[in-house]
């Protein structure tokens, strides 16, 4: 099986250096791009590839960087962004990336910066990741002084300049237009669309943001083309795709696997089952802010359309999973609390509706519930819906809620009945 | 609230070190306006002071050229920014879901037993402060928490005393 994004990387666990990504065929697809073809050839060619965006909503990247103006009057200087905030519960592939391998991003931005016109970019990094940092800032160096960073990569007219944001973080930093504002050295309240990012971004100026893994798939696509990488994903998606476990299985952990594995091959034959004695009661299928899939999913293949017709997302591709030792009420109260706190407080629904629910699960978990007290969360997953506010932040947090509200429904009430936890 | 005293420049550029404004310098150029750089001050003032006083708000405000209180909100909205003064080392205990399903209250019980100390509370030697912090990435190897640059995994109570022995010495 062919896994370009990991393939290359050391056994133990040690980042590549340039010589090593060099000698495994790395920046011979930026050779190949700056050398032959135009910004347009490679936009054309990522998007014939059909890559979804990796962070979480699945647009197609081709046609996101085709957005940015490229008129000689356009706004300039135009930027990239890499999205390395990953603060999504229970998230961690970009940090297997920027730690294995981090000359592959860092192709992969100058390859995406060249296909879309951008003189400017940025990784941002979320604060706590120390190694990938130390990581990113070698293989920066190293390739600055290689002639693949600056002015003239490669001895071509096409000049980069590339610099790391680390951040101080908060979750809201990932959103694309609170990064943007964090990235200013501003509070991290996300902006109303439009304008969008790639009109008006970074200071005012066309930017392009773009999950970590979005970017590390590129090089792969620009060497062996469009054909090849959608030949990898088993379904409708193309692509290969970082699947993450984490919970009471045998072995959690990370494998690059074709796009469209089933949920049941991740679960049993990667991370190796249940661990003795539990069982498996639910699983959230990319993060903590989508919604609950059922042991009656398992399968399902995972890509972005069949998750989505299963009532969930495929978001980061890194799987929570639920056992039946574990309180799902107490689950979805550790979330809500996590969405309240970090919720920026910029619109109503949100600010006010998020403490809220997490004062009516409290009550629940704590046997102080009322059967009321479930239609309130209802009507809260409502108007923290998709449309009701200005970021996806809230309602990416009612997608467990509401999930577990139906799935689990026999769990809720049984907390109001008894008074009490009865998983305590 | 805090209040911040109105000087004029030469006492911010009194108050910050050389090796501070070299470092705030270090970044200029990687942004393309100066008060773009509140974020990257703030975390170098708090790198060698260990934390961010009023005066520091105010000095990073005079130097660069900004208002005092538009750089208060912007450090009191960042988790990684401290207000208030903290220990030599700070915990960063990983309370969201898959830490909290793999036992991160025992963690932050044990810590209590063992340091005496809750979350925002520093130990009377000065030497620790624990806070909670969201997801840090480690999920498959919960629970898991940081001891200032350095991620610590799979952690049971045994495995937590060894490691704050280990720092000790
Ligand atoms: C609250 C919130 C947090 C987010 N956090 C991240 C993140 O940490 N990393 C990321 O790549 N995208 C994150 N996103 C999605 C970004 O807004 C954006 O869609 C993404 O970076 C675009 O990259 P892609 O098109 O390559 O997927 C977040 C979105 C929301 C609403
Ligand atoms: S939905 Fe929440 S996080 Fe997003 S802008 Fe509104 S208040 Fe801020
Ligand atoms: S939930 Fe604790 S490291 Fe992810």
């Amino acid at each position: 099986m062919e896994r370009p994004l990991t393939g290359l990387m050391r056994g133990d666990g040690v980042a590549l250096s340039l010589t090593e990504y060099r000698d495994g065929g790395g920046y011979s697809a930026l050779e190949k791009a700056l050398k032959s073809w135009s910004g347009e050839d490679v936009i054309e060619e990522v998007k014939a590839s059909n890559l979804r965006g990796r962070g979480g909503a699945g647009f197609p990247a081709g046609l996101k960087w085709s957005f940015v103006p490229r008129t000689d009057k356009a706004p300039r200087p135009r930027y990239l962004v890499a999205n390395a905030d990953e603060m999504e519960p229970g998230a961690f592939k970009d940090r297997l990336l920027l730690e294995g391998n981090p000359h592959l991003l860092l192709e992969g931005m100058i390859l995406s910066a060249y296909a879309m016109g951008a003189e400017v970019a940025y990784i941002f990094l979320r604060g706590e990741y120390v190694e990938p940092r130390r990581r990113l800032r070698r293989a920066i160096d190293e390739a600055s002084a290689a002639g693949l960073l600056g002015r003239n990569i490669l001895g071509t007219d096409f000049s980069l300049d590339l610099y790391l944001h680390i951040s101080a973080g908060r979750y809201i930093c990932g959103e694309e237009t609170g990064l943007l504002n964090a990235l200013e050295g501003k509070r991290a309240t996300p902006r109303s669309k439009p304008p969008f990012p790639q009109v008006s971004g970074a200071w005012g100026k066309p930017t392009v943001v773009n999950n970590v893994e979005t970017l590390c798939n590129v090089p792969g696509i620009v060497r062996h083309g469009a054909e090849w990488y959608r030949g990898l994903g088993l379904a409708e998606d193309s692509g290969t795709k970082l699947f993450g476990v984490s919970g009471r299985v045998r072995q959690p952990g990370a494998w690059e696997l074709p796009m469209g594995t089933t949920l049941r091959n991740i679960l049993e034959k990667h991370a190796g089952g249940m661990c003795d004695g539990y069982h498996l009661k639910g699983v959230l299928p990319g993060g903590g802010s989508t919604d609950f899939l059922l042991p009656e999913h398992l399968d399902m293949a995972m890509d972005y359309d069949t998750v989505g017709k299963a009532g969930s997302r495929l978001g980061t591709g890194t799987l929570i999973v639920l056992d039946d030792k574990t309180c799902p009420v107490g689950m979805v109260l550790n979330l809500e609390r996590f969405f309240a706190q970090e919720s920026c407080g910029w619109c109503t629904p949100c600010r006010d509706g998020l403490p809220w629910t997490r004062q009516l699960l409290e009550d629940i978990e704590d046997g102080r519930g009322s059967l009321e007290d479930l239609s309130t969360l209802e009507d809260h997953t409502a108007f923290m819906g998709p449309g009701k506010t200005v970021c996806a932040l809230a309602p990416g947090a009612m997608e467990p809620l509401q999930s577990a509200l139906k799935f689990y429904r026999e769990d809720f009430e049984q907390h109001i009945r008894e008074g009490r936890c009865p998983y305590d | 609230m805090a209040e911040f005293i109105a000087r004029d420049r030469n006492w911010a550029l009194d108050y910050l070190t050389d090796a501070e404004r070299d470092e705030i310098e270090a970044e200029a150029a990687c942004y393309p306006r100066r008060d773009s750089l509140a974020i990257e001050a703030l975390r170098v003032v708090q790198n060698h002071r260990g934390w961010v006083s009023d005066d520091s708000v105010a000095a990073i405000a005079d130097y660069l050229g900004m208002g005092a209180a538009q750089v208060d909100a912007v450090a009191t909205f960042y988790n990684l920014i401290f207000r208030e003064p903290v220990g030599k080392k700070v915990i960063l205990l990983c309370n969201s879901v898959v830490c909290w399903m793999q036992g991160c209250e025992r963690l932050r019980a044990h810590i209590g037993e063992r340091l005496g100390i809750d979350y925002g509370e520093t130990t009377g030697d000065g030497e620790y402060t624990l806070l909670p912090i969201t997801c840090l990435g480690d999920c498959d190897h919960a629970p898991a928490l940081m001891i200032g640059d350095d991620h610590h995994h799979d952690l049971d109570t045994k495995e937590l005393d060894r490691i704050l022995a280990t720092r000790e010495d």
